[in-house]
């Protein structure tokens, strides 16, 4: 889980990313940053998941 | 630049280290008696070790608008990733030039987001491994993220180069400083773990109170007077103001930070009958961070609600972090300087006018849409949490791999003062017993 949340992050950052280079029409460039956008926080929720489940396991 | 800009700037840029000092004090006083001396001492070393990183390699890695820069053709346009200058500040002439002007500011504030982890990390962080950790902060981390903001590179260049708004904003540091630092201390929080005694067996947090107040909201003071030196320095540097909007910038500063105590203080005395004040004192400093990114463009009440809504959004999630997420932040630096510091990049796509007029008041630029300068700095906010904290996380996991990063459990038991230093911060000072036996 910490691994996937942690590789997610920076893939959502390259959807933005490729969301500004390669999208012309506005809805879909908003479209595919509010995805990218979407994928960073869902990386984000794991990977903070995965410590505090850790945590709990070890205390 | 005229000779009045540069004075005014050197000036601001020389009260600067009384941010240092007041984000000492607030560090010191929130973490418990036992490692009060750590904790100072930790802060000069941090602060001489991003100084001497960034001399090294800092800002040739970050630059400056106007000095070389690695770049990259992606589909037809420049992205410049990578300052190209020389190591040691070598070609860079030390004589009142911006480029001159913006080394010597951050040579000051790349210590500011190097003191942020010191408070989230108190009490078991080793002094050895801060240093190391703040020279792949200030040498690696900061640089970069720094040249795509301040040095010329792509995020600047969004708006010449995609067409969002003025690309993106942030005059006095609140993503490159402030949420870098906060970040850095994120990982860190996750990394090291709580301290001893700060959850149960049910993961409920218990209070672990800091052993100073007082220096707690005296370093509140201080931060207030560094601030209005970095975001005054900074609007001149890197929004390119004139000296005669320093009253405008000074102003949205105060008033931000005024918002956020008022509000910190009305939620706390709401919620729990009476103000609390370390949670006041995280307010100010959160209403300094959110000030930042839009102290030269927004009108003075803006900065206000700004101000208002970071008091709000720090009394919230420093507590709900505690307990929800498993994060032990004794100086609530992740709230303050990440959270802080985005809702302060963000605040500046709220008011795209505004910004339009402050960057040229003559002509206010139609191109400036709100959706187009909100996109800006959703991206840049994009980039902090889809590249910042993955790198900066990586980073120090993998020094942790080689230096154990974390105080070993007995000496944290009796205190990062006595195991790192060899005496305490108060020796003639009774101590409780019961501050060594929480565990």
């Amino acid at each position: 889980m910490k691994i996937t949340g942690l590789l997610m992050m920076p893939a959502g950052w390259f959807i933005v990313l490729s969301a500004l280079v390669l999208l012309r029409a506005f809805l879909a460039q908003n479209l595919f940053i509010a995805a990218g956008i979407g994928v960073e926080i869902l990386g984000l929720v794991l990977f903070t998941r995965s410590h505090w489940v850790a945590k709990r396991g070890n205390a | 630049m005229s000779e009045v800009s540069q004075a005014f700037c050197i000036l601001f840029i020389l009260l600067l280290p009384l941010a240092l000092a007041g984000l000492a004090l607030i560090n010191t006083g929130l973490s418990r008696l036992r490692s009060a001396a750590h904790s100072m001492m930790a802060t000069l070393c941090v602060v001489g070790v991003a100084a001497a990183a960034y001399f090294v390699t800092g800002f040739a890695w970050q630059g400056y608008p106007g000095l070389p820069s690695h770049t990259l053709s992606i589909v037809g346009k420049e992205w410049s990733w990578l300052g190209a200058g020389h190591f040691f500040l070598r070609g860079v002439p030390l004589d009142g030039s911006r480029a001159s002007l913006a080394a010597l500011l951050q040579l000051l504030s790349v210590g500011l987001a190097a003191v942020i982890p010191l408070g989230a990390a108190a009490e078991r962080w080793r002094l050895r491994a801060c240093c190391i950790s703040t020279a792949l902060l200030a040498g690696v981390t900061y640089p970069l993220f720094a040249h795509w903001v301040w040095g010329g590179g792509w995020l600047a260049r969004l708006g010449s180069n995609y067409g969002l708004g003025l690309g993106f904003l942030d005059a006095g540091g609140s993503a490159t400083i402030q949420a870098v630092g906060g970040l850095t201390a994120l990982s860190l929080v996750w990394l090291l773990g709580p301290r001893r005694g700060k959850y149960n067996l049910e993961g409920m947090p218990a209070a672990l109170p800091g052993h100073n107040t007082v220096l707690v909201l005296f370093g509140c003071l201080l931060a207030l007077v560094g601030w209005m030196g970095l975001n005054s320095a900074g609007s001149i540097l890197f929004a390119g103001i004139p000296p005669g909007r320093i009253v405008l910038v000074a102003a949205n500063t105060l008033l931000s930070a005024a918002g956020a105590v008022l509000a910190a203080a009305a939620i706390t005395r709401y919620r729990f009958g009476k103000p609390d004040a370390s949670l006041s004192a995280n307010g100010w400093v959160c209403g300094l961070v959110a000030s930042s990114a839009g102290c030269a463009y927004v009108p003075p009440a803006a900065a206000l609600l700004i101000g208002l809504v970071a008091g709000a959004l720090v009394t919230y999630t420093v507590a709900w972090m505690e307990a929800h997420l498993g994060l032990d932040d004794p100086a609530g630096a992740v709230s303050v300087h990440a959270i802080g510091g985005v809702w302060g990049i963000l605040a500046v796509g709220l008011f795209p006018r505004a910004a339009a007029l402050a960057t040229a008041p003559s002509a206010a630029n139609p191109a400036v849409t709100p959706t187009g300068q909100m996109l800006a700095q959703v991206v840049g906010v994009a980039t902090l949490v889809g590249f910042v904290l993955p790198f900066t996380y990586s980073l120090n996991w993998l020094l942790n791999r080689f230096f154990p990063q974390r105080i070993p459990p007995e000496e944290e038991r009796q205190g990062a003062d006595l195991y790192e230093l060899g005496a305490g911060a108060y020796p003639e000072f009774m101590t409780h017993t019961d501050e060594f036996s929480q565990w």
